[in-house]
């Protein structure tokens, strides 16, 4: 590879004025507007948690009324969703890295990469609205009747919000399919990606084909509402059931894109801090397509108690457990890249620690729910709740954050402080799990979703769940304070501090306004680290 | 037009023939998009058609039989211009370009104000659900009808903005930038105006023709 | 609303299992935790001696791996496969059983409505956010809402079914053990679903006579059985006029219920509740008869349609009504 030293050009993060941000084409810009962006989105989708949990501490306890829980917890679900977990990895780092990763100047389509940003934006500023002149209460499913006819919530706005931040995905989609198939550098075939961008990639396929599901079918939730009538309307001969066909014929895909982009971060951070290719890197490679494509049929084990057809219900059961198994073989793979590695016990590695436990154990629950009999008795329970928080939190927000410390001194040219960060990561591995854990067997024992008030024998559990919420708060505090110091103070990093292989590590730390400034040639696959 | 100045503001691109392939690739991914747009549209036809087909075929007498199979027409005819339009422009004709353009408009926009025609009929004979409907008309022609507002709503605004896309490139035209070489503008809103047509060939006999079928 | 414990452990009371059911929804979840723990202290141990003896700086010897990459991953993709197969199969039999009401098994009508829990038995006994059980006798729940979705779930039973407005949905469970169990509302369904909670308790034989007495006789004079409702509401809407027997505009309905129905179109239904709730609300095309049947939808109540149900289901042995 020809390796392009420092001294590319002035630094992306040069020019200061608050316009050559707001209209910045630059892919590495856009990334930071997400990244900030988001962070605004999760400190209110958090604080909206935080109000439950202490809710929940007491079996009534009074801190809200009824209709006030049912805000927070629509509220909680849908930013968290839509305006923090889908654009995380993908929008934060799969924007700063991805064109790095494959030698490229930019993304296919920089207008229409500030323009997603714009939509976001705007979508965020909807859904904010409807927070804010009372919000909405029918939970981030949005399942009819109750959405269309019997809410009083502002689900107009609310569902405005989502539509429009979800034509902000599918430009991303778009652009990033466009940008790995048409400016990969010379030399870059397909299996030499790194899987953090086959992950980019496959989320991006879903990103095209699912999202657009979904703003139709909130479009005719919405349409039902404004004409009082409407395709899922039982009154005329609607079927409530065909609403959640579609809804999770989108929503369940959309699992896929917040953890397939976590899986890709994970596969990075365990190479580098093993100092060895990532083991049986096709098999990877293949898994996380397997993941994406069957992730599209598996929908109706969202619905196995709504009187959909047993056999439907056996068939998206085994269509689940299929896969599942590309899941685990990822697991396997991870511990199996660390054998006869160097390890090194960095930060990011930490976070890579932490997302293979948990993943793991989220990953086994999911089993659970796949069972038909099981599912039926955890259905809508305590034990969904935590199922997928440790998808989505114990594994994509963990990979977020590996992800972030990881890329950090190529984002900011600076160190993070090395000792803080690993107090953070564990901190936030343990008061997961303390907040977490307890819900599963909350769930076995019965206690329903959703329940602002719940019947006195729940309250030991819920009490140790609303503890660990005060540790998992603090974990996330901590990155929140020295990554800024760091920004300024921190030590500076050289081109490559990690010893990483990758293209990004090629460029300057910071990069300049185009990245390279001769496009890298590779001659090399991914991982291609000495022999130990 | 120099390589250089070709590719000045689009700095990611290496040549004008990667430029092109990415902007194609884009739109066929966008149309998937839009193909699954309209799929959830087609999967709720789908599920009712089978559910209630005697209601399909009672709510497909109420829809003006002669206007939507006069738009199949009009509408097959602008894809026709469009693909014209795309022909002469590889030649290097602009004046035919910017003449097929103009007719591929026309006749979208005369597609659109039939659609409102027959809008006006359903509003005239009080069959705008949830607005202005009939109560002795029954509930599953009632839901058929939605689905007929619904889908052909959806067409309709599709073709307003590829109305408003072949403005654009007649505005492009008329500034000079189409030539025998450059004119990947044209084909790509040609795609999608024969995609909105594709849509449009499916609608037509599932909401006109159940009857018939 | 506190269940009997069968264990009580650092302030958690354990969930008891009522019915055979529950017993063998426990077996598969305690198979499902055997396998998530032994993976679990298999994988943590592996990492951990892993992370101990390579870690960066570490005198252990690296070499390369003497065995096939493919032939790993094939071995670990079929043994996860395998197990995941077992599992699929202990659920989907389960599921399938909870799925086929035994034949005989006692109708009890359950509307929901925000918020509360409507129920009705066949004497004519009407009660709210309650439902009383006769031990080691199995019973079917035909679920209807009038407003939301709703979702009836018992715990003890590890059964759950939603309650779809439009539609009728069954379920069907053998109580084996006595007691008050706690029932929810799973499905979020608005302001209070947190308080559409009720009890189910199931009674000894004896006790269950002795209850039907009482409940019966505060609520027998105001409220009919479901057949008799049904029989009302059938002659109310006029069903008798076409489905009156031979020769009439309709098909006869008695003995109907539970056969197989060819339709027009050359396929066969099933005369379950499903098909008779859709038939009385949108009409069907029978086989040999024109489609003249109104709709019904918006003039009959779902509630109202599950009596009818209850009537036409009676009829089994019937004679034409």
């Amino acid at each position: 590879m020809i390796a392009s030293e420092q001294g590319d050009g002035p630094s992306y993060l040069q020019e200061s004025t608050v316009r050559s941000w707001l209209g910045t084409l630059d892919h590495k810009r856009i990334g930071i507007l997400y990244l900030f962006t988001i962070t605004f989105f999760f400190a209110i989708g958090a604080s909206a948690a935080a109000m439950m949990r202490i809710q929940l501490a007491y079996p009534a306890a009074g801190l809200v009324t009824s209709d006030a829980y049912n805000r927070l917890f629509t509220l909680h679900g849908v930013i968290m969703v839509w305006f923090f977990l889908i654009p995380s990895i993908p929008a934060v780092l799969g924007n700063f890295v991805l064109p790095l990763a494959i030698g490229a100047r930019d993304v296919a389509f920089p207008r229409l990469n500030l323009a997603s940003w714009y939509l976001f934006v705007g979508g965020g500023a909807l859904a904010l609205y409807s927070i804010l002149v009372g919000g909405v209460d029918t939970g981030w499913t949005f399942y009819t009747p109750y959405s269309s006819t019997y809410s009083n919530g502002h689900v107009m706005a609310m569902a405005g919000g989502i539509f429009v931040a979800g034509f902000g995905s599918i430009a991303t989609g778009i652009n990033f399919i466009v940008t790995v198939h048409k400016l990969r550098a010379p030399g870059l075939t397909w299996f030499r990606l790194p899987l953090f961008v086959w992950s980019i990639y496959a989320t991006s396929i879903i990103l095209v084909l699912a999202t657009p599901v979904l703003a139709i079918t909130l479009t005719l939730m919405a349409l039902e509402r404004v004409a009082g009538v409407g395709i899922f309307d039982p009154r005329i001969g609607g079927d409530p059931l065909l609403f959640q066909h579609l809804f999770w014929f989108y929503s369940h895909p959309a699992v896929y894109i917040m953890i397939l982009p976590g899986m890709g971060v994970i596969s990075e951070l365990v190479a580098c801090f093993s100092k060895k290719a990532v083991f049986g890197y096709h098999a990877m490679a293949f898994s996380i397509l397997s993941i994406a494509g069957l992730g599209f049929l598996v929908w109706g084990h969202h619905m196995f108690v709504t009187s959909q057809s047993v056999y439907a219900g056996v068939a998206f059961s085994f269509l689940s457990f299929l896969v599942a198994v590309p899941s685990a073989i990822k697991v396997f793979n991870w511990v199996a890249t660390m054998h006869r590695g160097a390890i090194e016990f960095t930060t990011p590695f930490l976070y890579a620690l932490g997302f293979i436990a948990l993943f793991t154990i989220g990953g086994l629950t999911g089993i659970f729910l796949a069972t038909l009999a099981v599912d039926v008795h955890l259905h809508d329970t305590f034990f969904v709740i935590a199922h997928f928080h440790y998808i989505m939190v114990g594994g994509g927000v963990m990979a977020y954050m590996g992800g972030i410390h990881y890329w950090w001194p190529k984002i900011s040219g600076r160190m993070y402080p090395e000792a803080w960060g690993r107090v953070a990561a564990v901190t936030i591995f343990v008061g997961f799990n303390l907040t977490f854990f307890p819900q599963y067997i909350l769930g076995y024992l019965g206690m329903p979703r959703r329940y602002w008030i719940y019947p006195e024998q729940f309250h030991t559990l819920n009490l140790v769940s609303s503890a660990g919420a005060l540790v998992l708060a603090i974990g996330y505090i901590l990155p929140l304070i020295y990554l800024p110091w760091s920004f300024f103070k921190g030590a500076r990093a050289g081109t490559n501090p990690w010893g990483a292989t990758g293209l990004e590590w090629l460029a300057a730390s910071p990069p300049a306004e185009h990245n390279f400034r001769e496009t890298p040639v590779v001659t090399r696959p991914a991982y291609d680290y000495p022999p130990l | 037009m120099s390589k250089a100045g070709a590719l000045a503001n689009a700095p990611q691109f290496g040549s004008q023939e990667q430029r092109i392939a990415a902007n194609q690739l884009g739109m066929w991914t966008l149309i998937a998009t839009e193909i699954l747009f309209f799929g959830g549209l087609f999967l709720s036809y789908v599920t009712y058609r089978v559910a209630y087909p005697s209601a399909f075929a009672v709510g497909s007498r109420h829809l003006d039989y002669l206007c939507g199979t006069i738009n199949t027409g009009v509408l097959l005819t602008s894809s026709l211009c469009m693909a014209l339009g795309d022909l002469s422009i590889r030649k290097g004709r602009t004046r035919a370009l910017a003449g097929w353009i103009s007719a591929t408009a026309a006749l979208g926009a005369a597609f659109v104000c039939i659609k409102g025609f027959e809008y006006h009929e359903m509003w005239r004979d009080h069959l705008v659900p949830g607005f202005r409907f009939d109560p002795s008309v029954s509930p599953q022609v009632e839901l058929f009808v939605c689905l007929y507002f619904i889908m052909t709503g959806l067409h309709a605004i599709h073709m307003l903005v590829g109305i408003g896309l072949m403005a654009w490139l007649l505005k492009l035209n008329a500034a000079s930038r189409f030539s025998e070489r450059a004119h990947e503008p044209v084909k790509m809103v040609g795609l999608y105006w024969h995609f909105v047509d594709c849509v449009w060939i499916f609608l037509y006999p599932l909401l006109y023709l159940v009857p018939k079928l | 609303m506190k269940e009997p414990p069968i264990a009580t452990f650092a302030g958690v009371s354990w969930l008891t299992a009522a019915s055979e059911h529950a017993k063998h929804v426990d077996d598969v979840i305690l198979g499902l935790v055997g396998t998530s723990v032994a993976v679990i202290l298999f994988l943590g141990i592996l990492t951990s001696v892993i992370l101990v003896r390579y870690r960066s700086g570490s005198r252990a010897k690296r070499p390369p791996l003497s065995l096939a990459t493919w032939k790993i991953e094939t071995a670990w993709t079929l043994g996860t496969l395998a197990i995941f197969l077992y599992f699929f199969w202990r659920g989907a039999v389960l599921y399938l059983d909870a799925a086929r009401p035994p034949p005989g098994a006692e109708v009890i009508d359950v509307t929901g409505r925000q918020w509360m829990w409507d129920t009705r038995y066949p004497d004519g006994t009407r009660e709210f956010n309650a439902l009383h059980l006769r031990l080691n006798t199995p019973v079917r729940l035909v679920l209807s809402s009038e407003d939301v979705i709703h979702s009836f779930f018992v715990p003890a039973l590890r059964l759950k079914q939603d309650l779809i407005p439009g539609k009728l949905t069954t379920m069907w469970f053998d109580p084996d053990r006595t007691g008050t169990f706690s029932l929810y509302c799973a499905q979020y369904c608005g302001s209070a679903h947190a308080s559409m909670i009720g009890k189910v308790t199931v009674l000894a034989p004896h006790e269950f006579d002795a209850w039907q007495r009482s409940a019966g006789a505060r609520t027998g004079a105001l409220a009919l059985a479901p057949e008799a409702r049904g029989r009302e509401l059938f002659a109310k809407f006029g069903c008798a006029r076409c489905h009156g027997g031979l020769n009439a505009a309709g098909p006869s309905l008695a003995g109907l219920y539970g056969t197989r129905v060819r339709l027009s179109d050359g396929t066969f239904a099933l005369a379950d509740d499903e098909y008779l709730h859709e038939a009385i609300l949108h009409g069907r095309k029978v086989a040999g008869f024109a489609p003249v049947m109104p709709t019904y939808s918006g003039i009959i109540r779902d509630s109202d349609a599950a009596d009818i149900c209850t009537y036409i289901e009676a009829m089994k042995t019937a004679a034409t009504p």
